[in-house]
Order: structure tokens, then sequence, then C-alpha cells
């Protein structure tokens, strides 16, 4: 079965590719039957309801999560943990408001930070001098110096984007980034998101609850819900009648005048479906 | 018993001279060397300790080292022999509790609570019931023989390596676990590494502050280090400067009052830590 899978990617050259995949905990999946492909640089959002499985999928592609059944590749091969080709930041984490070190040192980790050993001042200075440059790259230089305490949500996202950046990786698979921001900023940092990805050819894999703020950067969809995985083309996904058969109940999607999407019923669905 | 003789020499301001007269003393050089070491490893292990806080986890580790040093005095051996035992497998146990053990207090305070009973009952049963027990739980550091000290050199500088070699992994799981997590550092492994690394500094540092006042050493130098540092590196040198510094002061004053050496190591460390807490109140200081 393996080895069928690897010659499979190396034709199709898909970075990530799922077939028949399962995925779940203990004995119960969270949903089955998955069938998706990423390709190399593409933007794809990752969304459907809380609790769909949304991590869970993070957490089968940063290898600390083996699927149920199926089959997942990543880069040709079963993902494992500690890739460095994978920049991961998790869902809005909780900041120490007692310490006071740098969000400079945080980006830091991301460089050698999983090797064993210390690094010497030298070397250290080294480190400081690649992670500054890349909070450049973010366009947060004047935030290399600031505690992470006293950083706002955006300001935030962008210090653990330095962090994934700083690995060079492929892929990056970002869990929910846009939570607790206003309108404005999550537009900035899906453009910034975008800009980066589009000019280093990381494909990335984002996990948001709202499709309209991604509309103007997403290649592809990838929808979960009710134990379902749909993906696709937004509009081909987030349909009325796309969506009503994933949830298996009857969901409305309308259309504005500026092309923004609604997606009325999941509520209903989901207690529906209880 | 020794601070009746200590309070007896004279201070005069020359204090070249009042370290001389301290100096010639060998259970004095004894107390600053082990005083020296201990301080050092507190300093460094307690960076970690407090910003993996686990702070809790670590004062029960003395505790259960109390019952291993008790146990000990009982069957008549080096005490530090006990107290290594007792608190590795504390450790290895905390550690088996899994991810953020920090808030597995009630299951660790309990077990606390149980070995220190364990304690009181193997002093009990030891004849020099008073003297040991006091001993135990509030540092001896006036009484170190040369031995102590060249164990606990040993054991301070093979503390030093370790966290020398783990140094990036245990940052990395201290400041950022999913991360960590994500790019293949074991939590489990680490945690391991760790809470051995606590058990072993905690063994040595009774010696000096007792299991009771670990947390002067263990925690409160790192403490106050955590709020002024902004590398991790200078963290660990805030808090390593602060433990020392407090021990020497300690022992040093002591020498000259007739109170125990505990008592100033301990209220040299909180004086400092009230006046970081007091200046932060000021808008400007960690701008």
């Amino acid at each position: 079965m393996p080895e069928r899978s690897v010659t499979k990617t190396q034709l199709t050259g898909h970075l990530i590719q799922a077939e028949q995949l399962a995925a779940g905990y203990g004995n119960r999946n969270v949903w089955e039957k998955a069938n998706f492909y990423v390709e190399r640089g593409e933007f794809i959002g990752l969304l459907g309801p809380n609790g769909a499985g949304k991590s869970t999928l993070l957490r089968l592609l940063l290898g600390l999560l083996p699927a149920r059944s199926g089959n997942l590749t990543l880069f040709g091969k079963t993902p494992r943990r500690g890739n460095s080709r994978v920049g991961y930041v998790p869902q809005r984490r909780e900041v120490d408001n007692d310490s006071n070190i740098h969000a400079l040192e945080y980006v830091r980790l991301g460089l050698l930070g999983n090797r064993w050993g210390f690094s010497l001042p030298s070397q250290a200075e080294h480190e400081r001098q690649a992670a500054l440059n890349i909070l450049k790259t973010v366009n947060s230089i004047d935030l290399a110096y600031r505690p992470l305490r006293q950083l706002s949500g955006g300001e935030l996202q962008r210090v653990f984007l330095a962090q994934a950046l700083a690995g060079q990786p492929e892929l990056l698979l970002l869990d929910e980034p846009l939570a607790n921001l206003d309108i404005r900023r999550e537009t900035q940092l899906i453009h910034l998101i975008h800009t980066i990805a589009k000019a280093q050819k990381i494909a990335v894999l984002l996990i948001a609850h709202d499709i309209n703020p991604l509309l103007p950067v997403v290649d592809r969809i990838i929808y979960i819900a009710n134990g379902q995985v749909a993906s696709g083309k937004p509009e081909d996904v987030i349909t009325s009648r796309q969506l009503t058969a994933l949830y298996g109940a009857s969901i409305e999607v309308l259309h504005d005048s500026r092309g923004r999407l609604a997606v009325l019923g999941v509520e209903e669905a989901l207690h529906h479906a209880e | 018993m020794l601070s009746s003789t200590t309070a007896s020499s004279n201070f005069h301001w020359n204090l070249w001279l009042d370290f001389q007269n301290m100096w010639q003393y060998a259970f004095m050089q004894h107390a600053f060397e082990t005083g020296t070491v201990v301080a050092v490893i507190a300093g460094i292990v307690g960076y970690f300790v407090v910003i993996r806080r686990l702070s809790f986890a670590a004062h029960a580790l003395s505790h259960i080292g109390f019952a291993g040093a008790a146990g000990a005095v009982l069957i008549n051996i080096n005490p530090i022999f006990g107290l290594l035992v007792f608190t590795s497998g504390g450790g290895l146990a905390i550690a088996g509790l899994g991810r953020r053990a920090s808030s597995r207090d009630i299951q660790i305070g309990t077990v606390l609570a149980f070995m220190l009973g364990l304690g009181v009952l193997f002093i009990n049963l030891y004849k020099g019931y008073a003297t040991e027990a006091y001993s135990l739980l509030f540092g001896e550091i006036l009484g170190i023989s040369s031995s102590d000290v060249i164990i606990t050199l040993i054991v301070g500088l093979l503390i030093i390596v370790v966290v020398a070699m783990l140094y990036r992994r245990l940052l990395f799981t201290s400041l950022d676990e999913d991360v960590a997590e994500a790019k293949g550092i074991s939590m489990l492994t680490m945690s391991i590494c760790f809470m051995l690394l606590i058990a072993v500094a905690t063994s040595i540092a009774v010696q000096v502050v007792g299991v009771l006042l670990i947390f002067a050493l263990l925690v409160t130098p790192a403490a106050v280090a955590q709020r002024l540092a902004r590398r991790p590196s200078t963290g660990i040198l805030i808090s390593v400067v602060i433990a020392v510094a407090a021990t020497w002061f300690g022992l040093f004053i002591s020498y000259y009052l007739p109170y125990p050496v505990s008592f100033f190591i301990t209220s040299s460390v909180f004086i400092i830590y009230l006046i970081v807490r007091v200046l932060e109140l000021r808008p400007s200081f960690l701008a």
C-alpha cells in the first residue's frame, strides 16, 4: 500500500494527498472518506464549524496523530513529526504575563530551537540577526524588542508567523490566525500571508471560521462538516446544494453585491445532527 | 550551637577584615563553597521552573525529599542519598502525570502531604528528633562536611552539563510547547529530564535552606529574573546572580548575628522581589 501511494504522489506531484482518509481519537472517527489534495504553493482555506475536525487535519499533517484509515501523504511520504519543511502556528496561545522575553527570542526558537545543546554568544548574535530579517519580511521589525505580553492580537500573529517562517517551510499550517482580529486587521494579515506565500512559493493551509476575508486570496478550500470533507474552489463548494449535501440538512448560501457570501442554517444543521 | 560561638565574633566596619576573620573557619569555607554551588544551580534550574510554571511541583519535590532524608537519617546513611532517591522518584511520577503537570496541583499536593507525614514518622522513630528535623526543614549549612562539599560540587557540575546539553530544547518546550512538539521534540522525554534536574537541584539545595524554604533559592530569584530579562540567557544570569548574592549575604551576616542563615537568605531574595514589583508599578521601568 505505501509503495503504491508514493508512486502515485510522485506522478501527480501533489504536496498533500488524501485518499479515503479518516481521522479521529480513540475509536471514534471525527471525519472519514476524505479525498483531497494540495498543490505546491497553493493557498487553501480550511473551513467548517467548531469541532468539525479542522485542527485534527493539521495534527495529522504534523505527524502528531496517525490516520485512522486511508492514506495521507505529505511530500510523497507519510507525515512525520519534526518535518522542517512544515511551519506551524497553533491556535492563539496564552501569553505569559509575567514574562518580559522579547518577541525576537520567540522568532529565534524557530531557527535552531529544536536542536540539542546551546548557542555560543557569537552564534546567538547571528541567529538574532537572522530573526530580525525574518521579522522584516512580516513587516514587524518594530516588534523585535517588545515583550509578547504588550502585543496586540494581530502583532502576536505576525511574530508567530515569523517564527514559523524561520524554518524556511514549503508548507505553512495556520490554525485560526484571524481569531479575535477586527476586519481591517484580518484583511491586512491575510494579505501579508498571501504576499509572502506567493513570493516564497509556500503552500498555506489556513483554518478560518469565515470564508469572506479569504475570498480574495484562496486558490481552493477544504470544507469539513458533519464528519465529511469536501474540497474545491470556493464558488463550487460554498453553494446551497453542496453544503446541504455535506451537512445533510438544508443550508442556504446568499451572495451580496460585492461577492461576499453568507451561509445560513449551519447552527440549525449542527443542532439537527446532534 | 554554632551560632552562639559565632555570635561572639566582633563585627568591624572593615569588611575585608571581617571576611578574613570569618574565612579562617573551615565550616564557614564549606558553607560558602556549598552555598555558592547550590545558588548557581538553583538560579539556573529555577529559571526553567518558573517559565515552565512548575514552582508548585518543585516545592512538592522538596517535601517528598524530606521523607527520603528522614528515612536516610533513620537507617544511618547520608541524608543526601535519601533526598536524591525520593525526589527523583517523585520527579518521575510528576513527569508521568503528563503535559501541564502544573495544573495537577491537587494530586501533587496530596502526595506532598503524605510524604511530609512519612518524614515526620521517620524522624520520630529516630532518637535525635529535634535537631535532625530542624536541619532538614530549615537547612544546616554551617554543619557541612568536606565530603558534602565534594558531593555538591560534582552534582552541581553534572546539572550544568545536562542543562547545557538540553538548553535549546528545554527553552523551546518551556516557552512554546505546542510548536516545540510539532517540531519533533518529545514532551515526555523533556519533562522527565527536567523533573530529574529539579529533583537533583532540590536535593542539594536542601542543605542550604532546608525543604521548607526551597522556594527562596529555586523560585524567587528566577521569578525576579523572569520579570526583568528580555532574553532567556540574561534571565538565567540574573537569577544566578540574585541567588548567589543572597546566599553570600546571608552567610556573611549570620556569622556576625545570632540568627539563622536561612532567614537572611530568604529575606534578602524576598526584599529584592518586593523592590522589583514596586519598581514595576512605574510605567517607564520595563519599557
